[in-house]
């Protein structure tokens, strides 16, 4: 069971320096822009000094690190495609080891869908070392000239007929030096072999006989099990528990108090009451017994329908400047016949399908973790500071994870279990509940926003100004921060597309009365679902065909620099010669999806067809829904089409398989009731009350095209969910005439 | 004492008859297939075949299985080759993984039952387990491909013996 974890990387250095294997890392130093390729003919003393590895093992088996976190984007399959792919290994020889956190990797954090764009050069140089380390080795070994020397799947060839298995070559292999990796002769896209095709993940069989392992399958070491009760209220602290009770129930050994948080949230644990036992199902029965009682604090009084009040309350009123350009606050004005609107979304969960879970073993100098995570950096600074051990002494392991979508970069939940195994001196896994993930969560932000318009004689926007507001996710590192941090408003506020002579964005503050995390593709959820709602809206008052009418709002092929407009944008972190925001690429795949769903086609009375087009994470994104409402308000989506455009990609099936699930994603958005509070407390408890797609609410065809690309790469694992809702009510708009501008759309289509 | 077979064998439990079969199969017997999902028989997660008919083993005391054939996803198959887990494979349905076993376990107590179901009775039979990543349109490909598979085939299920599989 351990096979998936750095444990088996160290037993191997160990075991196999001696026996001559190739291992090879690079090195990434400070900002350095290309990766450094070198031999460690001595892996277990220089290792510390690589932070990437393959090895090539004596029997010819290949070892290819994944530093980070899998949930279900393939990101192991990538990697390996990647490296495989440029080092020629055969595929059958190719096994995947994962990095444990550690900062010589780099950036370890899984989110903002970036792996691959981050890593993918490296990668490919590391591989292509490799190749270039076999093919001059077996040109030395038979005196003959590199160039007439072919490396492919595994051996080399040499023109006389020759060959030389990989295995055979690692011992030659180590005394050959490979170029600096702005040397190296990487393969052209026309040789890649892995690279662009849509093959299998590598963890397929194993998933399938369930085989897999996740964060509660770790059994090694038998660990006690811990449930806790926590406060209900953010800030909230135990006035009283029955630990006698807990501790009555057969099989519970310990009951321990948890320190509440200190200053602002981040990643801490909410403190409370944990019931330590032999088995979960104990655990579980005597927290039952605990009858906690709280303070709630100041957060007691949150109320999501006074908050929606305020913060629509915000929106109209005039706020913060966050991008200008010409006068739009004079033209609408002076302006009689605006279009105005005003949306809300609320807080959402992640609720991946496994709950947040830890094992953690503490011992005097160290602590080892075995968790879920999303970051294990973060989980090396977060469970350090529980227990007063420097982070580099937390060895976390990174278990698959199940499912994640932003909920597993806080590393709470491994903070909670290495601060009980100190407390108790064996391991302890925190497992928990369905009930803890949906109501003590780190959530979606609520937002409201208000967006005004005119138009001119061809409904051209001739004026737009838009006001959002939310609690930010600013908040939970500065206590009491209410402004967002500004990269929370790159996300499709700051880079609105929209082509008009006078724009004024503005930003409203909002505090956070709940813990706020990012959630898949984070806020562009309501951004978009604003942006793409309010242009349908335009069509309809321009009298022009929603497809037609989204291209003309977006303009003529560009590339726009908001920073032009006294804006402040991160780009996802891209350079913005690399990764301009080009408005040609977005409309082309409102074209290409456009076409795909024969757009302008005759439907029957009830059905209707929406479009909606947003860049995130630097991809494009088209959506078209098809939906029938019933004269009952009875909704149903009949398909989709998806056009995704994210320049290079790794693995094609893997983005089609991303971007049909990721449109299912942004479902929860439009029919979840999301997550609401009263006194403090979410108001949902599980998946009975916290709806999330199921098969019967989901369209059983998404047909999704690939732009074919040789731009950058771009992201994968968000793109396709916030362009899903504002697409779904344009079409429920389109069907019955019916304008959804709050989410969930719940009974709206029934009055 | 409580007896009943997991996956062909025999196994005696005397701890507390209201603990759920999938806490005794995940805790004692290592058999971690079988996943936690909601606790409340709402995902689907946790599902095993009871005399082979799909059912919540995180709802299902260990006092009611008495005498029982409780088949896991690691007694599905021998080799994982059920025509169930070689369609999951065929159309490569998994993202994270996590809730795949439940839904193959589901899948194939479907199939033993009704082995030609229509679409709607696939959708119906199987909005009962969650997927969040999205899984769904393949899982209901993958359901009629496997369906296809096993058309006029006689196929063996080991805990389903005798039963109308």
């Amino acid at each position: 069971m351990s096979r998936y974890f750095d444990l088996t990387r160290r037993s191997f250095l160990k075991s196999t320096a001696a026996a001559g294997a190739l291992v090879l890392g690079t090195c990434f130093v400070g900002s350095a822009p290309r990766a450094m390729a070198g031999v460690l003919a001595k892996p277990s003393d220089t290792a510390k000094a690589a932070n990437l590895f393959v090895s090539l093992r004596p029997n010819g088996i290949v070892e290819i690190t994944c530093h980070r976190s899998e949930m279900g984007q393939q990101v192991r399959t990538a990697i390996a495609q990647i490296v495989a792919d440029e080092m020629e290994a055969s595929w059958d020889m190719v096994k995947v080891i994962q990095a444990k956190g550690d900062p010589k990797y780099g950036d370890q954090n899984t989110d903002g869908s970036r792996s691959i764009r981050f890593n993918m050069q490296r990668l490919r140089e590391m591989g292509a070392s490799v190749r270039y380390m076999m093919q001059h080795a077996a040109a030395a070994r038979w005196e003959v000239k590199p160039n007439t020397c072919v490396a492919e799947q595994h051996k080399v060839s040499h023109e006389s007929g020759k060959t030389l298995s990989y295995q055979e070559l690692i011992n030659d292999a180590l005394a050959i030096v490979p170029p600096e990796a702005d040397k190296l002769k990487l393969k052209s896209r026309k040789e890649w072999r892995y690279i662009n095709t849509g093959m299998a993940h590598i963890d397929l069989n194993d998933i399938v006989t369930g085989k897999a392992t996740f964060a509660a399958d770790v059994i090694e070491p038998k660990a006690l099990v811990a449930s806790i009760e926590r406060p209900p209220v953010v800030g909230g602290m135990i006035k009283s528990f029955d630990s006698a009770a807990a501790k009555a129930v057969q099989g519970v050994v310990d009951v321990i108090e948890i320190p509440a948080p200190k200053g602002a949230p981040q990643f801490q644990p909410k403190g409370g009451v944990a019931v330590i036992a032999s088995n979960t199902w104990a655990a579980m029965q005597g927290r039952k017994k605990l009858n906690a009682t709280w303070d709630d604090g100041p957060n007691g009084d949150y109320n999501s329908d006074d908050f929606k009040a305020q913060l629509l309350e915000t929106v109209n009123q005039t706020q913060t400047h966050v991008r200008e350009k010409g006068d739009a606050v004079a033209v609408l004005a002076s302006t009689s016949d605006k279009l105005i609107a005003d949306y809300y979304i609320p807080h959402l969960a992640q609720a991946p399908i496994e709950p947040p879970c830890a094992t953690a073993m503490y011992y005097k100098d160290r602590v080892d973790i075995w968790a879920a995570t999303q970051n294990p950096q973060a989980d090396m600074e977060t469970v350090g500071a529980m227990v007063g051990i420097e982070k580099e002494k937390i060895n976390v392991h990174v278990t698959l994870l199940g499912g994640a979508f932003g909920r597993k970069s806080k590393p709470d939940f491994s903070a909670e279990a290495a601060y009980l195994s100190m407390k108790t001196g064996k391991p302890v896994r925190v497992q928990w509940t369905r009930e803890d993930d949906i109501q003590h969560g780190f959530y979606h932000a609520v937002s409201a926003q208000h967006v005004e318009a005119s138009l001119d004689e061809k409904g051209n926007i001739d004026a737009y100004l838009h006001r959002t507001a939310f609690s930010p996710i600013a908040a939970i590192f500065q206590q009491g921060a209410k402004a967002p941090f500004s990269f929370e408003l790159d996300l499709g506020f700051t880079d609105n597309p929209i082509n008009t002579p006078n724009m004024k964005l503005e930003r409203g503050e909002a505090p956070a009365k709940a813990r706020i995390g990012w959630m898949r593709s984070v806020s562009n959820i309501f951004h978009a679902f604003a942006v793409q709602s309010f242009i349908n809206e335009a069509a309809h008052k321009a009298g022009i065909d929603a497809k037609d009418y989204l291209l003309q709002a977006i303009g003529p092929d560009r590339v726009i620099d908001v920073t032009s407009q006294n804006a402040e944008y991160g780009n996802y972190w891209g350079d913005k010669s690399v990764y301009p925001l080009d408005t040609g690429r977005l409309r082309h795949v409102i074209e290409k999806v456009a076409n795909m769903a024969t757009w302008g086609r005759e439907l029957p009375k009830g059905r209707g067809l929406g479009i909606a087009a947003h860049r995130s994470f630097l991809t494009y994104v088209a959506t078209v829904v098809e939906v029938e409402v019933s004269d009952s308000g009875e909704l149903n989506i009949i398909k989709s089409w998806v056009a995704i455009d994210a320049g290079t990609v790794v693995n094609t099936d893997t983005v089609i398989n991303q971007t049909q699930g990721g449109s299912i994603y942004g479902i929860t958005t439009a029919i979840s009731d999301g997550i609401t509070f009263d006194k403090g407390r979410v108001q949902q408890t599980n998946f009975n009350n916290y709806q999330v797609p199921r098969m019967s609410d989901v369209p059983l065809d998404i047909e999704v095209a690939i732009i074919p690309s040789e731009e950058a790469p771009a992201g994968v694992g968000e793109p396709a969910t916030p362009v899903y809702a504002p697409a779904l009510c344009n079409a429920i708009f389109a069907a019955c005439g019916k304008r959804i501008r709050q989410l969930p759309i719940g009974d709206q289509l029934k009055a | 004492m409580i007896t009943f077979t997991i996956n062909g064998q025999t196994h005696k439990f005397s701890g507390d008859p209201t603990t759920p079969v999938l806490w005794y199969l995940r805790d004692e017997l290592q058999l971690t297939g079988t996943k936690f999902g909601c606790g409340m028989a709402q995902c689907g997660a946790c599902t095993v075949h009871i005399d082979g008919i799909a059912q919540r083993s995180c709802v299902l005391p260990v006092a009611a299985v008495s005498g029982k054939k409780i088949t896991t996803i690691e007694g599905l198959s021998q080799d994982g080759d059920h025509p169930v887990q070689k369609a999951w494979i065929e159309h490569k349905v998994p993202q994270c993984g996590y809730c795949q076993c439940g839904q193959m376990m589901q899948a194939a107590s479907l199939l033993a039952k009704n082995p030609t179901p229509s679409d709607d009775e696939i959708v119906s039979a199987m909005s009962g387990n969650i997927c969040r990543c999205g899984t769904y349109p393949r899982i209901h490909k993958a359901i009629k491909s496997a369906a296809n598979a096993m058309a006029g085939v006689q196929y063996f299920v080991p805990d389903s013996t005798g039963e109308k599989a």
